[in-house]
């Protein structure tokens, strides 16, 4: 079963759309969620990731911060 | 043995690699990432070609164009040695050693950091180097800006949009940058502006909660929820123990891109070449495969 992404992102930040743009090269379907246009969200990913930088990508639950390449193909497994 | 090895993937690196790549050398790309600093700009009018296109779009056009000629790029690999014994050019990675007869340090520039206790441990958890990337989610919050030239002025600009207040902590007797963003600045009414004031350490539990200022020799705790590190750039050449710097960690090279040391080339934001730009820098690379190439053929 495929799994599930989530790209916790701002419309200003590079790395967002490049972490974007990559995923969409390699196939993977992701929820995009602007956090700079909706605070309640923007809370839930400092909660819940303990982390306030973007972009934060969250795949079945595990939370990779910034755009690491490596660490996405690894844990995507592609 | 490679013929050529390149360290760095930002305009320079990448230009490189198509030149080599068309002179059918044996080369590889080493680079922590692709598109330097370019991947982190925002929007670029001034990139011959093109009116407008933002770093991420002109990074994916360059890395495009790189990838066309199945260039060989180890990426997430830093340099961490380069030497050059007898003839043989060797690159240290965490991951391996490579060896190369030639090589072009196109590694450029990273932010650079404040060295005080807190920076890394609150780093993505309320301190930040990128105020364009992070700047919203400190929406009605307190910040505080460390700096006091264009980038700082710049993250102090956007966040005079967004956050509660604004502290500029500028560690000269007055503020750097243009007239016109200082002057903006100043008559926002929500910007603090702290000369002569130094950062020590970074406070706080989970997130960044102060920072610790020395001013004149008095330390106090200001109260802030976010801290902008925008104190400018520094080369990273550190693995180049051999190569010949300026005073600012920059490569020295002539006007054909050579170092010091015969055969290691290098280009683009590393070198003390004047100005710092993206169209600058992809010339410099072009400049330097080229050199090389004509230093592999007199061998």
């Amino acid at each position: 079963m495929a799994k599930k992404v989530l790209v916790y992102s701002t419309a200003t930040c590079p790395f967002c759309i490049r972490a974007k743009q990559f995923l969409k090269e390699n196939g993977i379907q992701f929820e995009d969620i602007d956090v700079s246009a909706d605070e309640n969200k923007a809370s839930e990913m400092i909660k819940k990731s303990g982390q306030m930088g973007v972009p934060v990508i969250e795949i079945d639950g595990e939370f990779i911060v910034g755009f690491d390449k490596e660490k996405i193909k690894e844990v995507l497994g592609i | 043995m490679y013929d050529l090895i390149i360290i760095g993937a930002g305009p320079a690196g990448i230009t490189a690699a198509v030149y080599a790549a068309r002179k059918r050398l044996e080369f590889l790309v080493i680079t922590a990432d692709i598109g330097g600093q370019t991947a982190w700009s925002g929007d670029i009018e001034n990139y011959t070609g093109y009116q407008f296109i933002t770093g991420p779009d002109l990074t994916a056009k360059f890395e495009e164009h790189m990838r066309k000629y199945k260039v060989p790029v180890k990426e997430s690999e830093e340099a961490v040695e380069l030497k050059k014994t007898g003839d043989a050019i060797r690159v240290k990675t965490a991951k391996g050693e490579y060896e190369s007869k030639t090589a072009i340090i196109a590694s450029g520039k990273k932010s650079r950091e404040l060295g005080v206790p807190g920076e890394r441990e609150f780093k993505n958890k309320g301190l930040t180097y990128c105020a364009t990337c992070d700047g919203p989610l400190f929406s009605g919050k307190v910040v505080a800006v460390i700096g006091g030239g264009n980038s700082a002025l710049d993250a102090a600009l956007q966040l005079m949009r967004i956050a509660k207040h604004v502290y500029i902590v500028n560690n000269t007797p007055r503020l750097g940058g243009d007239a016109i963003m200082r002057e903006k600045v100043e008559r926002s009414g929500i910007v603090t502006v702290m000369n002569d004031a130094r950062v020590t350490s970074v406070l706080g539990d989970k997130m960044v909660r102060a920072i610790k200022v020395d001013k004149a020799g008095k330390e106090e705790d200001l109260s802030i929820q976010g801290v902008f590190v925008e104190i400018g750039l520094v080369p990273n050449s550190a693995f180049a123990k051999d190569i010949k710097k300026n005073e600012y960690g920059e490569i020295i090279v002539n006007c054909k891109n050579e170092t010091n040391v015969p055969g290691i080339f290098a280009a683009g934001d590393v070198t003390d070449v004047p100005e710092k730009q993206i169209v600058i820098a992809a010339g410099e690379g072009s400049k330097a495969a080229l050199a090389a190439f004509k230093y592999l053929n007199s061998l």
